[in-house]
């Protein structure tokens, strides 16, 4: 069982409710995924076409409800959300974004750290997305971040694991959870990421823009838990040479002697 | 009285409170969250919290996101 500050978890696949065409389809697609974590967003309310409040169609079953602090560029914006977020949710649980660079989404690692110190001595339960880096990997952890989250691709690219050499190396050294979030495109990406040792994987984009996010999400909730049995089974080693997988001594016939 | 509301300037007739300020918007206290002058107000306190001119007010609210 995934354990992420304290909290039990049975699924280890989380999802984002961005980009949803409506709200029943996002409701019907995060049942139909089975995760127990749900990411939302903090946004200015549009006073001319006020939203339904996502909130409410959520509230029907039991999810930990993950705040981020997306559209903040620096530490000092993503505190200031992350107060908003707890004052808005009751919750403590946060996912720290920075991005400074619309265009590419990347985290700043120098402000991710920075606010993921602060926030922890605040009392949030700090799950910060970051760049696939061991070396900052190690030191949010050692600040008090309750997970890591290294990104596979930039975010909504649907591009996969291309961080993979790195993620190994953030699993190997981790003391706390990794989930491997952004780019996740597809659920061979997501189960790869599994069977390489991730956590959990935090999937949105993939699901949300889907042609049917409902059999997607069902998708992704099997390859997530495919990898992680996997990974939990051990993977046979990778060889560069062949090694023969039926027996290699038999007692054929003669004509047969070049299967000797 | 004129404030400024999500960055946008707006002028308040009559309205002495952030109760009223919701109501007026048709917003629900339950799924809002509001900065005045950046500093986080309590739901409790929105009955007796009154705007001043120049006040600058952020509503927010949960979205769908990653």
């Amino acid at each position: 069982m995934l354990r992420i500050a304290g909290t039990e978890f049975s699924s280890r696949l989380f999802l984002g409710t961005g980009k949803f065409s409506s709200s029943d389809v996002m409701a019907k697609a995060i049942e139909a995924s089975d995760c127990q974590m749900v990411t939302v967003a903090l946004r200015r309310v549009d006073l001319t076409n006020p939203e339904d409040d996502i909130m409410s169609t959520l509230a029907k079953r039991e999810y930990t409800f993950l705040p981020n602090t997306s559209g903040a560029r620096d530490a000092k914006e993503a505190i200031r959300l992350a107060h908003l977020a707890r004052a808005a949710s009751g919750t403590s649980w946060l996912k720290l974004e920075v991005t400074p660079d619309p265009r590419t989404l990347l985290p700043d690692p120098v402000e991710t750290l920075k606010a993921t110190e602060t926030l922890v001595k605040d009392g949030f339960i700090v799950l910060p997305y970051m760049n696939a880096d061991p070396i900052l990997a190690l030191k949010l952890q050692d600040v008090g971040a309750a997970a890591v989250m290294p990104l596979g691709s930039p975010i909504g690219t649907n591009q996969g694991v291309l961080t993979d050499s790195m993620i190994e190396i953030i699993i190997d050294q981790a003391k706390v959870p990794v989930v491997v979030d952004a780019g996740i495109g597809a659920p061979s990406h997501a189960a790869y990421a599994m069977e390489m040792g991730a956590d959990a994987v935090l999937v949105n984009t993939a699901i949300s823009v889907a042609g049917d996010p409902v059999a997607m999400a069902r998708a992704f909730a099997q390859a997530v838990e495919a990898g992680r049995t996997a990974y939990v089974a051990g993977m046979g080693q990778r060889n560069k040479q062949a090694s023969a997988s039926s027996p290699e001594k038999g007692n054929l016939s003669a004509d047969l002697g070049f299967l000797e | 009285m004129n404030i400024t509301l999500n960055g946008q300037p707006k002028m308040l007739n009559c309205i002495a409170t952030l109760s009223e300020l919701l109501e007026e918007l048709a917003l629900n206290p339950d799924t809002v969250v509001i900065e005045l002058n950046t500093e986080i107000i309590q739901p409790d306190a929105y009955d007796t919290q009154t705007l001043n001119e120049a006040d600058s007010l952020e509503i927010i609210q949960f979205v769908g996101g990653g």
